[in-house]
């Protein structure tokens, strides 16, 4: 009993890592309608930046942090001008081949730069432990800091898409592009503002990932990058709750896959589970019913 | 979108590939002085067929049919561990016997039958969605078959074939030993074989696009709904292309795995998918010949690049990243299809635009 609840958490935890990289795929995919392949190398960006912080400038964890969002944020801005602006006429194939080049382009920068050789990843966010039930049950910060970080991002996103102009602006852009432009929304700048938010958001996913599973590779973000994709299409790519619904729902399915059925088979329990979901309801849990009309 | 062609233009392509392979034999046989091959451009021809017949299966899913499929390497090795199980297992059980070329088409065929039956079980499902969900469908299963692929325990003992999930306890020897994929195999795969699988795949999927079946698969391609009311019937049509698509991926798969001594199940992940994927899309959907020139090229180019080491790979990322944007410029759009008009107007050279 003890030992599921210790999953369980662990599996929210997990969860949230993945729903926070999903946010970042889902406003993309809303807003740009593109899959955006190269947003798991950002968080492998994010991590790298946050352990070159620690390890050989000597900041403090709270700075590392910033400055491997506002990397990840420029990049992310970046990536977009260059690689996906020129292609808002284009099929949505010519865009996720560039995605992936741009994919392709990160991890090879990276292994340029930092190597092969994994590097272990020192947690920024570990203080410790909490232990429970005479030692039964062992709750480290970093899993209580993911699962706080999750619900303060999802609120604040909440609030941000839900309040503020920018946000509105946001959706109005995924609701119609044309239709925002000609109501005086700026659709370019609406579009770089949520690369940089999803990105900004890989970077604080990357912290997170590595400090719990501490190996960074110029391929660490490449998994879950996927993982994440897959939970945002679980939940309804494009909606913010169903973001958070299926990335948690994911990591909930792999850690209690691999811990009762088989450690081999996780990854293809929590596919086996996204397809079951999308044959039942095709545009996944909260997704909008699209309407065929002839 | 795709001009509908004759089928005297597919001569153009396969006359061109019987030359490059008749050109490749020539460069080998090292008759010819200042025309031989490099040591490793030698060592990439059978992967060069086998990505030629990846790309041509794959631009029959995503080109001719539409539906963008992730997961186009699940099938490759579906294809190539039944083609290594059957060719390692006639191996072992009959030792005596010199099977090689039958033990090759065995292999061969298997891996397209296994592979065919794989895209049957994985098309129902995937064909009733549409679009990025489609294409996310594929990638799971993908992903779902390495996994299986890492479960499974195959050994040979006698003439006794033995199966186990999860479990490498097997009486024995061991031919396919999960996480650890097959090892000690017997290469039969040649230059020659991978040829002649290139020209069986060009036929199948050329005469395919050209018959009645064809047109029917890209009328629901182009219009579902205009298709479905003039009386096609729809599922069975997609279903055929994605078959087909996965019975040529999964020979493919056979040749391959023959191609090395072992091979494990991590070969065959998604960013093999995403590769034949870019040969597709950078040859031109819908555009067979551009496959086989762009999966040739794309495979070579890498070992052409080898003499910048580490840059290698980066080089690759940026002319791919490059090719697309210049490929959407409308300026160079304009330009290229006014060079390409000057080419149409000559029927001499009408080959060399594509």
């Amino acid at each position: 009993m003890i030992q599921f609840l210790s999953y369980l958490l662990n599996g929210i935890s997990l969860g949230s890592v993945y729903a926070i990289i999903a946010l970042g795929y889902s406003m993309v995919y809303g807003i740009a309608k593109m899959l955006n392949f190269a947003h798991g190398d950002v968080i492998m960006i994010g991590a790298y930046i946050s352990f070159c912080a620690i390890q050989y400038w000597n900041l403090p964890p709270a700075i590392a942090i910033v400055l491997a969002i506002l990397v990840c944020t420029v990049l992310g801005i970046v990536i977009e001008r260059l690689a996906y602006k020129p292609l808002r006429q284009a099929t949505s194939l010519s865009v996720l081949i560039t995605a992936i080049g741009v994919s392709w382009l990160l991890q090879n920068i990276a292994l340029l730069i930092w190597g092969a050789n994994p590097k272990s990843y020192q947690s920024l966010v570990g203080f410790g432990s909490l232990t429970l039930f005479d030692g039964q049950l062992h709750i480290t910060s970093e899993t209580f800091i993911t699962i706080a970080a999750n619900i303060v991002i999802m609120i604040a996103l909440t609030l941000f898409t839900g309040k503020t102009k920018m946000g509105k602006a946001m959706r109005a852009v995924s609701e119609d592009k044309g239709a925002a432009e000609l109501m005086g929304i700026n659709v370019n700048a609406t579009i770089s503002m949520t690369f940089a938010i999803g990105s900004g958001l890989a970077a604080i996913a990357g912290v997170l990932l590595c400090s719990a599973y501490p190996v960074l590779m110029p391929t660490t973000g490449s998994m879950p990058g996927i993982k994440a994709f897959t939970a945002a299409v679980f939940g309804g790519i494009g909606s913010i709750p169903g973001a958070l619904i299926g990335g948690i729902l994911l990591g909930l399915i792999e850690i209690m896959g691999k811990a009762y059925v088989s450690t081999e088979l996780g990854d293809a329990l929590v596919f086996a589970v996204l397809i079951i979901v999308l044959l039942v309801k095709p545009t996944g849990l909260l997704g909008k019913k699209i309407h065929e009309k002839v | 979108m795709m001009k509908y062609k004759k089928p005297s233009r597919n001569f153009i392509t396969y006359a061109g590939v019987i030359l490059v392979f008749l050109l490749c034999e020539l460069a080998l046989s090292g008759a010819v002085p200042f025309f031989k091959m490099t040591r490793s451009l030698k060592g990439q021809l059978v992967p060069i067929c086998v990505y030629i017949v990846m790309a041509v299966s794959l631009n029959l899913t995503v080109g001719i049919s539409g539906e963008l499929s992730l997961g186009h390497a699940g099938f490759m090795s579906v294809g190539a561990f039944s083609g290594i199980l059957v060719s390692q297992y006639l191996l072992f059980a009959f030792p005596d016997a010199n099977l090689e070329v039958l033990r090759l088409i065995l292999a061969l065929v298997a891996g397209g039958l296994f592979a065919g039956i794989a895209g049957v079980l994985i098309g129902i499902p995937v064909l009733r969605l549409r679009g990025d969900y489609l294409a996310i469908v594929t990638l799971a299963f993908g992903e779902i078959i390495r996994n299986l692929i890492n479960c499974i325990y195959f050994s040979v003992d006698g003439r006794d074939l033995n199966f186990a999930f999860l479990n490498p306890n097997l009486p024995g020897k061991l031919l396919i030993n999960g996480p650890m994929g097959a090892t000690g195999i017997k290469k039969l795969a040649t230059f020659e074989v991978g040829f002649l699988l290139v020209m069986f795949t060009l036929i199948v999927v050329l005469n395919l696009i050209n018959s009645r079946s064809g047109r029917a698969i890209m009328a629901i391609r182009d219009n579902r709904i205009a298709a479905e009311s003039v009386g096609i019937n729809v599922t069975k049509y997609r279903m055929l292309a994605f078959v087909i698509s996965a019975a040529l991926a999964g020979m493919a798969g056979a040749l391959y795995g023959l191609n090395f001594s072992q091979i494990q199940a991590v070969k065959f992940k998604f960013d093999t998918s995403i590769l034949v994927l870019v040969f597709v899309v950078l040859g031109g959907i819908g555009n067979i010949r551009g496959s086989v020139i762009a999966a040739t090229v794309l495979t070579v180019l890498p070992e052409m690049l080898r003499q910048f080491g580490d840059y290698r790979m980066l080089i690759y990322a940026i002319v791919l990243i490059l090719v697309m944007l210049a490929s959407n410029n409308p300026m160079i759009k304009s330009m290229l299809s006014s060079i390409i008009d000057v080419f149409k107007r000559n029927p001499d050279k009408e080959g060399k635009d594509a």
